[in-house]
């Protein structure tokens, strides 16, 4: 499993090195996203500061739901399903494959937001790095997440509005557990039970993509 | 027996409702604090009991029959929506009595308790798994989503349930029995509140037999028409 998981991975990793849909697309709304919350905000620090945690965790989420709608769009493209058959990969490793090639380029887009918070949010630099394993940690939990969901709409033909209606009610405990735990960080004390949180969701929804996407690989 | 209980289910629900009503409304006493609004509890847990637990347990039961080679059935599928289908009334009606209790009780119509919120997100995963099942699709295919879908959504219902004891917020815990196992409710009180969820559990039980039932029947449907269409086609190519 994990071999197949290596290899699906490198396959998208090397399809969105070629088609750079993150860096020209994904991480542009991510940035837009955050700059339009601040101008809601208004200019004072105070306010900014106070509301980053929540309005970065607001844009990794609508800017995941895009990874995510990319990443199941590579495999609903004719034929490429029927390949992954072919091959005879185990489904539980392409989903682990796939999870992973889309932490790899969340982790990018929420290392560049970091620096939108710290530019434009007024945010203490060293805190916001004792927060990135937290962050890290309900990256992978979106990843997770986004993946399965994904797999869930490809092929619907409306797979572009039906995913956040379904992916963001399943990301709403990332949000709430990354926000606060992020904010306690920021405050200058630890994530607490946040980061419990986040590992529980990413080992129920890591099992249960491992198991649920053979059945969803068979839809299509 | 199986038409026996079709037929009984509808008149015995009515009658557990009227009842409900009758004892609920002039029958049990209004309570110290909160006066006549506790009649709610006649009412909001018991559809909370039903959409929460009754609705998505059954989705997720029958979907995971779906998904289990052994015992893969459309039926299991048709049952599924069914359930999911009604599980939103109820989930949406326990949001709107939540809400009406709320204001009286907290001063609020809304507040951001974790109870709340997760219900709110359970109703809205439903109204997700209702607006994919109605994606034009194969319908081998959209049962195998659907199903999916709906043993994600019922991840959701533990957590909607321990919520208050892993959050302290204002929604309170266990309404009929505490931790120690205890009635928190006594007397009429405590009957009608059993009755009431006896009384919506029948009810839930019969709209989810008729949905069922009207379910088949479209699927039936679906597939004459398909045999129809297919005909025509063999009889275009022969001609």
């Amino acid at each position: 499993m994990l071999r197949d998981a290596v290899l699906v991975a490198g396959k998208d990793l090397r399809i969105e090195l070629r088609s750079r849909v993150l860096l020209w697309q994904v991480v542009p709304f991510g940035v837009l996203a955050l700059i339009l919350f601040a101008l809601a905000l208004g200019p004072a620090p105070s306010a900014l500061r106070h509301g980053a945690p929540g309005l970065f965790w607001m844009a990794m989420l609508l800017a995941s739901v895009l990874a995510a709608s990319r990443s199941a769009g590579i495999e609903a493209e004719e034929g490429t399903r029927a390949s992954v058959r072919l091959l005879g990969l185990d489904a539980g490793g392409v989903f682990l494959g796939k999870a992973a090639a889309l932490f790899l380029e969340l982790c990018i887009l929420g290392a560049v937001l970091e620096v939108g918070l710290l530019v434009l949010f007024h945010v203490d630099g060293a805190r916001l790095g004792a927060a990135t394993p937290l962050a890290v940690l309900a990256v992978a939990g979106l990843a997770a997440v986004g993946t399965l969901y994904g797999a869930l709409v490809a092929g619907t033909g409306v797979s572009s509005t039906l995913l956040p209606l379904l992916v963001l009610p399943a990301l709403a405990p990332v949000l709430i557990a990354g926000e606060r735990g992020t904010a306690a960080v920021l405050a200058g004390g630890g994530p607490g039970r946040w980061a419990l949180v986040l590992a529980v969701m990413l080992v129920v929804y890591g099992a249960l993509g491992v198991v649920l996407y053979g059945p969803l690989e068979e839809t299509s | 027996m199986t038409r026996l209980v079709d037929r009984a289910l509808g008149p015995v629900s009515l009658a557990l409702v009227v009842l409900t009503v009758v004892l609920g409304l002039w029958v049990t006493p209004p309570d110290q604090t909160q006066g006549d609004i506790v009649r709610l509890l006649y009412l909001h847990p018991a559809l909370a009991w039903v959409g929460i637990y009754l609705a998505t347990g059954l989705a997720a039961l029958a979907s995971a029959l779906y998904l289990w080679p052994r015992t893969r059935a459309a039926n299991w599928d048709l049952l599924a929506a069914s359930a999911v289908e009604v599980g939103v009334v109820f989930l949406s009606l326990t949001l709107v009595t939540g809400s009406l209790w709320g204001r009286p009780a907290w001063g609020v119509w809304w507040t951001w308790d974790a109870r709340l919120t997760s219900t709110a997100l359970l109703d809205v995963l439903f109204i997700g798994y209702l607006a994919l099942r109605r994606v034009p699709a194969d319908p081998h295919v959209r049962a195998r989503r659907c199903a999916v879908l709906a043993l994600l959504a019922a991840i959701d219902a533990p957590i909607v349930h321990f919520s208050v004891q892993w959050w302290n917020g204002l929604h309170q815990g266990s309404t009929i029995i505490d931790r120690g196992f205890h009635f928190k409710v006594h007397g009429s009180m405590l009957f009608t509140m059993l009755l009431s969820m006896v009384a919506l559990t029948c009810v839930f039980a019969w709209m989810v037999l008729r949905r069922y039932q009207i379910a088949r029947r479209e699927s039936a449907v679906e597939d004459a028409e398909l045999d129809s269409a297919l005909l025509e086609r063999r009889a275009e190519g022969v001609s």
